[in-house]
């Protein structure tokens, strides 16, 4: 059972039906007990990360997230999922992450539209998801801020965005976790999430 | 390299896909779940679903439509029509849409756009602006309901202001092209991109191949929408692509 953390911000349909699509069981909860159960759990998430945040520590569910990770049980975090997961946010006033990885969230400093929208290659490390996917597959982003001052070896993705490399994919410990959205980028999107139900630990 | 998109726009009656021109002569066209399919499997970029639905009772067939595309079609898709309140936004959004856009319902009440960008995110919350051009030639005017009603509004400063309160990507159609089938409106587009730094889908005129590109060659627009052309199958969306990629715009393939 995959649990996928409600903390009432994002689209957790389209995470649920995209496991369902790839016959995996998944139940929504805000619920730690029933959280707690899962093997496997998503953080997805869309909105300010200041409102994120919040609300998952509103929910208590900050100290969930923290007990998986130290378990060792397997997470991903999506979007604001991943962002939340840093150590600190620029969007709207600084807020403070959950401090797993090393780095911060910053805005984009591009002359290109902001928000980047839309479908972008995700060029990949040699890492064992890189053989399941076509080469530099199209994922898609939707987002103002990016992840900065990161440790290189937790990073295994990333793109461009005109000049600015967008760093999207990292993997450290048990965890895994995307800036794009792979319940929304079509069948390679299904690829990345396939990996993390069968094959990511 | 970030790619252009191209959105097939079904719009919506009474829970089937309808075409007309200049808002004018509806037809049905199909069901629009099985048509968001047929788009996704072709390669669409994105989808928009426009609820024209004049009735209220049929605001549930706009949900369940929601519910069964988002199960079966793993791309984004916006949701327009018959929005007006921040609860109308939460619905279509716990359905599985990942954007709305409010076009009318922003202008009677532009409050809407900061309330549901502030609930939401401003990624989305797409301002849908319909204009047509002054008839001094001095500029563009934002029309509604279908474009029936002329607000006096200029489209410009209605937009700025839209971004300024959380509108995260600009929807424009112009009301001159719609319908005509002669290209998209070059200079309507280029007067929204240089006033606001938010992406910009073009709507409205696209009759072939060349406005395609000719959108996209002026960089008057990130993404590029069409509805009678893909519906009547006169063109696919990867004959769209491929024809872009030839001439060296970036597109997913």
């Amino acid at each position: 059972m995959i649990g996928i953390i409600d903390y009432g911000m994002g689209n957790l349909r389209s995470v649920e039906n995209a496991l369902k699509e790839l016959g995996a069981e998944a139940l929504i909860s805000d619920d730690e007990a029933v959280l707690a159960d899962c093997e496997k759990i998503i953080l997805p998430g869309v909105g300010a990360f200041g409102d994120c945040v919040a609300n998952l520590r509103q929910k208590k569910l900050d100290r969930f997230v923290i007990r998986c990770i130290e378990e060792g049980k397997p997470l991903l975090g999506i979007c604001v999922g991943m962002q939340m997961l840093f150590e600190e946010s620029e969007e709207k006033g600084v807020h403070q992450g959950l401090g797993f990885f090393t780095g911060r969230i910053v805005r984009f400093d591009t002359d290109l539209p902001v928000p980047q929208i839309g479908w972008n290659e995700l060029i990949l490390k040699e890492h064992p998801l890189r053989n399941r996917l076509r080469k530099n597959p199209y994922v898609y982003y939707v987002h103002s801020y990016h992840a900065a001052e990161y440790q290189e070896e937790d990073l295994i993705g990333w793109s461009y965005y005109g000049d600015v490399k967008v760093p999207s994919l990292f993997v450290k410990g048990h965890v895994m976790a995307a800036q794009f959205h792979p319940e929304k980028s079509g069948e390679e999107g299904l690829k990345i999430l396939k990996y993390f139900l069968e094959d990511f630990v | 390299m970030i790619t252009k998109r191209i959105i097939p726009c079904l719009d919506v009656r009474d829970g089937k896909v309808v075409k007309g021109v200049n808002f004018v002569g509806l037809k049905e066209v199909g069901d629009p779940v099985k048509l968001a399919r047929t788009y996704y499997e072709q390669g669409a970029d994105e989808l928009v679903f426009l609820d024209i639905t004049a009735t209220h009772e049929h605001r549930d067939t706009m949900v369940h439509i929601v519910e069964q595309t988002a199960a079966q079609v793993f791309m984004p898709f916006t949701v327009g029509g018959g929005i007006r309140t921040t609860d109308d936004i939460r619905r279509i959004l716990r359905a599985g849409a990942d954007k709305v856009s409010l076009n009318s319902a922003a202008v009677r009440n532009p409050d809407l756009l900061q309330e549901g960008a502030g609930m939401f995110g401003d990624q989305c919350i797409v301002l849908a602006v319909d204009g047509r051009m002054r008839k001094d030639g001095s500029g563009w005017n934002v029309v509604i309901s279908g474009g029936r009603i002329d607000t006096g509004i200029d489209a410009i400063e209605w937009i700025r202001e839209g971004v300024r309160r959380g509108a995260g990507e600009i929807l424009l159609t112009s009301m001159d092209a719609d319908g005509t089938k002669k290209g998209f409106d070059l200079p309507f587009l280029k007067a929204v991109r240089e006033a606001v730094s938010v992406p910009v889908i073009a709507s409205g005129g696209c009759g072939a191949l060349e406005h395609f590109y000719d959108v996209f060659a002026a960089d008057a627009a990130d993404a590029a929408l069409a509805a009678s052309l893909f519906h009547y199958n006169e063109l696919t969306v990867g004959d769209v692509k491929e024809y872009l990629k030839e001439k060296g715009v970036p597109v997913r393939l």
